[in-house]
């Protein structure tokens, strides 16, 4: 630090000379004015990337580029450097910094009540928003760490504070280290940022999830619009911010393809054109990534290989995370791959100083340097608007670019300088002499081979004194070379040093063991050979992907396929009953024909003699396959939809085909009275979340009702959010469908409304157009919600769980309610499931309420079948008809049964071939096809096992490999999906 | 409905005879059932059997065509119909937890990592409503178990129809329960339902703490033990045989490291419970004559990779080892998922598990894991006669429906709360007709 100040220092005053404004008083001396131009010659100059000049010229001056080309006229005013052939490229852009800005405190809600409402007042309701939020305002220049960005060849950076939903503006900084005014700062307002992710100053609750993060940005653009409009009567600062920013590039942070699609999602509904901060697994779907016409960032942060040396540690890696090691190097060039433009950020590496190597990798992994160099340079100014003045060197952009000792990207490369707004930045002196190269060493009456190599900057030394390899190090700066080794291993060092001027004959002094000083040479027998050495760069072999990217995945997405299954045992769930040595052929994904002694030329035959096919499972209620199950930061989300966070890649989803279920509802939790919209999706492993989701799917919203939504077990604390009895959950329904029928009055009338999702979703209920499906145990709170139906004139389509609706089978037929859906055994977890008993579905069967059996487990759910033989053991209820309450009868509830769960001509072929009667304990799903295409075999899995043993095993010779060659590595560790039930919380991300 | 209105009428008729919950008597009578499919809980099967009992002991279990029905006061035909041996809980926590999330209702732990003087029978709540939805469906006898800490405490084997605890207990203070510690901890990050297990950098001292704890032990025992040390006291039976050590371990490492650390220490039974990875260390636990008791098969492999069928294959895999393979009963609703526990042994028949093995694991070798195999476990002279007859298969749902059930010979209601719920709404059901 001492050493330091004195530099520092007078590079201060030095600046200070240059750049006085006009206009400012001087005190420090006489005024003065450089207008001297500064000329580099002979240099290969990256003018764009595309355009590169051997023998170039480029001259700058007062911080900006003048002249660049083979033939400019240099001003008698210059200072001119010969670069004897170096390079010059354009300084890098990071365009997603948060370089000198403020990171905000974490508030932590333990302890502390939770918090409903807002903590501001006259911005949004919500803490998370935040566009009136300026970077400049939480700003300080940061000087080590623009040094050190300077050292990774960056000079202008767009940096903002990753924190929110809406973060507010970043702002372009040049990392001008000499100058102390604000010209370094390029444009006080440059983007506006948004995520997915919540403030960590604020506890306030909403959004508490994924889910509800979509729908509040949802809002909150229909918020701006209606203020737009001059409709509000209150001021909103936030909102006047994000009108503002309007203009500005967004710039939404994603993190992963599946928020990729999501953000991707909201800007097509918006008309926006949202900048992605992307993540390292786009590759894994980049069809659909380059559908969303997005332009990305993209982190360098590839994971480190897992140490794999201990083969019971090693066995726990998620065969997903050992692959992402192994391809997500790739991911930049798979971008390239599809033309889709993105730039690179230094944003998610431990430190800067990975850069280079991680870049490295990307290239090894066939990314393009052309592109490679304009992720750094061209594309972020293109995606900042700045193109004209950054990123490039033609004249008129400022003056910010590299002086290096040829290709960037390197490892030999040196880089000299950078020089940021026309300011000098050394980073390795460019007059150094390179030393490299095969010398006899001579001392102390010794002779010796010596080898220098690596990069001029930083050599590195190899010492042989006959064929005896002696260990050594050399270090050079400043024009000096310092050099030991011990000559025998008794003895002490030998210590060389020497200033630098003939690179042919080093000379200087030597101390020997005992403090002996001499004189020592070294004459260069052959100079350093470039490049004598160029591997191939040295990548594991890539695995191919697979969909979903993970175990049990597809190399090749199963089609629709004509099948005859013979002479099976037909379980039709219709009024046909159970049909004994029937033909079923299945055709373009639908059931074709039934019959005896069928035939179809060209249809595979399946013999399915002794097994019984049966319709898919539908589980009326899941909670997997989704990012997150709860928005309970209100007492009602009706604006929130699982269908925005469906996650098609989970595992759950293959286990619930291994158990014959075709189609789920994924439904929100139970946190609030009012939940949020439904998914009902079909299991189509390999699909991404919106294939999977029905076409013109029956839409559903999540009610709950009991202990759940007035937060009975949720610890003592929780006790501010309304409802905190079943006396307060009526209310909050009556509340919110009076508003929702004034909100459509209002609407009908013509006159201005503001349009409110929530309400929007609560008008579909009252219209008939989307159902219910709600959480229900004890008899008072069932018939006190048909009683608010009635009021309102509207039925509840389905009670789920209805764990006593054995006591009031007789009101909910009366009321009309289509299902029942109920666990066929499942009671005493919670006080008010005391008097749930295993015989509920049969009492509700026999009173003629149509009756499915769920799991809201993704354990039960992959045997649902051993359930709904429960049906039979507890009640009596016929085989028959206990196997309608996992196919046909949910398909009624769910308004699907046009569809899917039954036998019959027409029909989806969603079909499962049991090895024995489906409702016995023994039985073994074989196979499971969704719309005639096969996406569960038992046998060809239990051969993908030994795939995945094979795979991991090649995956853990190449980690250990990695390992060998001194690459970092990280501990093991054993990926789990942590399993959501109706009052999990989990936001999502 | 017929089958309703039949199955109504039995259970009708069984309540006259017993008030629900009452315990029965001893028994008085006699009694031989005729004609039944005996499973006998040794892997074998006698059709066309005949088992008798009197005073509470087995004292005919063969052919039919062996016995003669006069010798005995009451014939029960069981033609059609299956006998089996009661089917017992191992690592449970019936009676002690009535409600999962009331927690004054929940007595299944105490504070302390080193807890063997805890004893789980003095809080076993014989009169548990958890308790008589279990017998229905075949389940009499179980082992209560306390569940925190790193030794939980000492547990003991119940019957299932008692007045109270000390009526119930068949074994006291059979065994003592020690968590192994686990390789893996689970670290949960913020905002993400994405887990990872990552390695327990405590595990080595984990254990240390484990061998102090029974080198602490050692020396007191061999002392003069005084002034009196409650938790080495409850130690002593580990090093005499008279109590079993049960070690849950699942992973390969855990359970090798566990059996090595028993068997070091002198500990004369060792069970593993949980023994998810066992089958791959099958030689080790062969050696030292280790018996396992796997953890329900209705639950989720361990990890994305897993054989997704995993958790059904186990049985089967330590079967085929030749391990005494028994099934234990923690997990979600731990206690009110008691009732289907010959579901869980019957799942396993489908990935290959002989069908009478899977009885197996939940009689005999259950009894055999408990050391009560000298009194239960199996339909054979001699042994407590606590059997059921079902009218079916009663690993299957649809079969397992009892007819009688009985404990000690005694005759005890299969009526539960949750029958007299059915009957009395589909009676106001009934009469709105």
């Amino acid at each position: 630090m001492k050493k330091r100040l004195p530099s520092f220092l007078a590079v201060l005053l030095c600046s200070v000379s240059i750049y006085t404004q006009e206009y400012f008083p001087q005190n420090g001396g006489v005024k003065t004015t450089d207008n001297n131009y500064k000329a580099f010659t002979n240099a290969t100059i990256y003018v764009t990337p595309d355009k590169v000049i051997e023998g170039g010229t480029l001259v700058i001056q007062r911080g900006k580029v003048v002249a660049v080309g083979k033939n400019v006229s240099i001003p008698d005013n210059s200072i001119i450097t010969d670069l004897n052939g170096k390079y010059i490229y354009p300084s890098f852009i990071d365009i997603y910094s948060d370089f000198g800005a403020q990171k905000p405190k974490r508030r932590s809600s333990l302890g502390r009540k939770p918090q409903y409402e807002a903590s501001r007042k006259g911005y949004y309701w919500n803490d998370h928003i935040m566009p009136e939020k300026e970077t400049g305002n939480h700003f300080e220049f940061d000087n080590s760490d623009a040094r050190e960005l300077i050292k990774y060849g960056f000079g202008v950076v767009n940096t903002h504070i990753p924190d929110g939903i809406v973060r507010g503006t970043g702002m372009l900084v040049a990392l001008d280290i000499a100058n102390n005014y604000d010209n370094r700062i390029l444009q006080q307002k440059s983007t506006q940022h948004l995520s997915f992710a919540k403030s960590i100053a604020s506890i306030q609750r909403y959004p508490s999830s994924l889910m509800g993060a979509m729908a509040l940005i949802r809002q909150l653009y229909r918020d701006a619009e209606w203020y737009a409009g001059g409709h509000s009567d209150y001021k909103d600062l936030s909102i006047e911010a994000l009108l503002r920013n309007k203009t500005l590039p967004q710039i939404f942070e994603t993190g992963g393809y599946q928020n990729d699609l999501r953000a991707a999602k909201i800007a097509k509904e918006f008309g926006l054109n949202y900048i992605f901060k992307g993540g390292i697994d786009e590759y894994q779907r980049i069809d659909k990534i380059k559908a969303t016409g997005a332009s990305f960032i993209l982190p360098l942060n590839f994971p480190d290989a897992y140490d794999v040396s201990d083969p019971m540690l090693a066995q726990q890696i998620a065969l997903s995370d050992m692959r992402l090691w192994n391809q997500a190097p790739g991911n930049p060039a798979a971008f390239a791959a599809q033309n889709i433009p993105f730039a690179f950020t230094l944003n998610g590496l431990k430190k800067h100083s990975e850069f280079k190597s991680k870049l490295k990798r990307a290239i090894d992994y066939g990314l393009d340097k052309t592109t490679a160099l304009k992720a750094l340079t061209t594309v972020p100014a293109q995606l900042l608007r700045q193109e004209e003045l950054i990123g490039q060197l033609n004249k008129g952009s400022y003056a910010n670019f590299l002086i290096a000792s040829g290709d960037i990207f390197e490892p030999s490369t040196t880089l000299f300088e950078n020089w940021v707004l026309g300011q000098r930045n050394v980073v390795n002196d460019m007059n150094i002499k390179d030393i490299r190269g095969e010398y006899t060493l001579s001392v102390a009456g010794k002779e010796y081979q010596l080898t220098i190599e690596g990069s001029i900057a930083k050599p590195t030394a190899k010492l042989q004194s006959g064929s005896t390899k002696l260990k050594t190090k050399i270090s050079y700066d400043n024009g000096w070379a310092h050099l030991f080794f011990a000559p025998k291993e008794s003895e002490g060092f030998t210590r060389l040093t020497t200033k630098v001027q003939n690179t042919d004959k080093l000379e200087g002094k030597a101390v020997t063991d005992g403090g002996a000083e001499s004189r020592w040479t070294a004459v260069k027998q052959n100079p350093y050979a470039n490049g004598k050495k160029k591997k191939s760069p040295s990548i594991p072999q890539q695995l191919p992907i697979t969909y979903p990217n993970k175990a049990y995945g597809f190399a090749k997405l199963p089609e629709a396929k004509s099948v005859l299954f013979k002479n099976a045992t037909v379980w039709t769930s219709e009024d046909a009953g159970v049909l004994e040595n029937t033909d079923v052929l299945i055709k373009d994904g639908k059931i074709a024909r039934i019959g005896k002694d069928l035939s179809a030329s060209g249809a595979e035959v399946i013999d399915a003699t002794g097994k019984h096919l049966t319709a898919g499972i539908i589980d009326e209620h899941s909670h997997i396959g989704t990012a997150s199950v709860n928005e309970s930061g209100h007492n009602s989300s009706a604006e929130v939809s699982i269908e925005d966070v469906v996650d098609a890649d989970q595992i759950n989803i293959f286990r619930d085909l291994t158990g014959g279920v075709t189609t789920l509802q994924i439904l929100h939790g139970s946190a609030n009275p009012i939940g949020g919209k439904s998914a009902i999706v079909k299991l189509k492993w390999g699909h991404t979340a919106d294939e999977l989701i029905y076409d013109n799917s029956p839409k559903f919203i999540k009610f709950a009702l009991g202990e759940n939504v007035k937060q009975s077990n949720w610890s003592t604390r929780p006790t501010v959010r309304f409802p905190q009895s079943r006396m307060g959950v009526e209310q909050v329904f009556i509340d919110y469908f009076q508003r929702a029928k004034e909100y459509a009055e209002v609407k009908k009338s013509g006159k201005p409304y503001r349009y409110d999702y929530e309400m929007e979703t609560l008008v579909e209920i009252l219209e008939g157009k989307r159902f219910i499906s709600c959480h229900s145990y004890v008899q008072s709170e069932i018939n006190m919600l048909m009683k608010v139906a009635d009021k309102f004139g509207f039925t509840v389509n389905t009670f789920t769980h209805i764990l006593e609706g054995y006591k009031v089978a007789d009101k909910m037929k009366a009321h009309g309610v289509l299902g029942a859906s109920t666990f066929s055994d499942w009671w005493g977890y919670k006080f008010e499931v005391n008097d749930a008993i295993p015989y509920n579905a049969a009492i509700m069967e026999s009173q003629g309420l149509n009756v499915a059996i769920n799991s809201d487990n993704s354990e039960m759910s992959r045997r649902l079948n051993q359930e709904a033989a429960k049906a039979v053991k507890y009640g009596g209820v016929s085989e028959e008809e206990a196997w309608k309450m996992v196919t046909i009868n949910p398909a009624k509830m769910l308004h699907i049964d046009n569809r899917t769960g039954s036998i019959k001509e027409g029909k989806d072929a969603d079909l499962v071939l049991w090895n024995d009667h489906p409702l016995s304990v023994y039985a073994v799903a074989e196979k499971t096809f969704i719309e005639g295409a096969l996406y569960y075999d038992y046998e060809q899995v239990q051969k993908a096992r030994q795939d995945i043993i094979r795979e991991k095993n090649i995956l853990i010779d190449q980690m250990l490999a990695a390992k060998n060659k001194g690459m970092q590595t990280q501990a093991p560790k054993r990926k789990v999906e942590q399993d959501l039930h109706c009052d999990t919380e989990f936001y999502g991300l | 409905m017929k089958t309703i209105n039949i199955l109504l009428f039995v259970l009708c008729s069984i309540s006259l005879l017993h008030a629900q919950q009452t315990p029965a008597p001893k028994q008085q009578q006699s009694i031989l059932i005729t004609g039944a499919t005996a499973h006998i809980g040794n892997g074998t099967i006698i059709e066309n059997s005949a088992i008798g009992f009197r005073e509470g002991k087995i004292t005919y279990a063969g052919a039919l065509s062996g016995v003669s029905a006069g010798d005995y006061d009451r014939v029960i035909d069981a033609s059609g119909k299956h006998v089996y041996p009661g089917f017992i809980a191992v690592n449970s926590t019936l009676g002690l937890v009535e409600i999962d999330a009331v927690r004054a209702s929940d007595d299944e732990g105490d504070i302390g990592d080193f807890l063997p003087h805890v004893r789980s029978i003095i809080a076993h709540n014989a009169e548990s409503k958890v308790i008589e939805t279990t017998r229905p469906n075949g389940i009499l006898m179980a082992q209560i178990t306390p569940r925190d800490g790193v030794i939980s405490g000492t547990s003991s084997v119940v019957q299932l129809d008692a007045w109270n605890w000390e009526d119930a207990a068949i074994k006291t203070d059979d065994g003592i329960h020690l968590h192994w510690p686990k390789a893996f901890r689970l670290l949960r990050r913020r905002l993400t339902r994405l887990a990872s297990y990552n390695p327990n950098k405590n595990y080595d001292k984990d254990i240390q703490e484990i061998t102090d704890f029974f080198a602490g032990t050692k020396s007191y025992l061999n002392g003069n033990r005084k002034p009196k040390n409650l938790p080495f006291e409850a130690m002593e039976g580990l090093f005499d045989g008279s109590k079993k050590l049960y070690i849950t371990a699942n992973g390969e490492r855990e359970i090798t490291d566990a059996v090595n650390f028993a068997v070091d220490q002198g500990v004369k039974n060792i069970v593993i419970i949980g023994g998810n990875d066992a089958w791959k260390v099958a030689d080790l636990l062969k050696k030292h004559q280790i018996s396992v008791a796997i953890t329900r098969s209705h639950r989720q492999p361990v990890s994305e990779d897993s054989d997704v069928k995993q958790p059904f294959k186990l049985a089967r895999l330590l079967d085929e080892k030749g391990i005494l393979t028994g099934l234990e009963m923690s997990g979600s609703q731990d206690r009110t998922s008691t009732r289907n526990l010959p579901f869980y042994a019957g799942t396993f028949v489908g990935y290959g598990l002989d069908r009478e093995k899977a009885v197996q694991m939940i009689t005999l070798n259950n009894a055999k894991i408990l050391g009560i195999d000298h009194i239960a476990g199996s339909l054979e002279t001699g042994k407590d006669a606590t059997l059921f007859i079902s009218e079916g298969d009663a690993l299957d749902m649809r079969t397992n429906i009892l007819s009688h059930a009985f404990i000690q010979g005694r005759e005890i209601s299969l009526e539960t709360h949750q029958t007299k719920l059915w009957k009395r709404y589909m009676g106001k059901y009934e009469a709105q007709k």
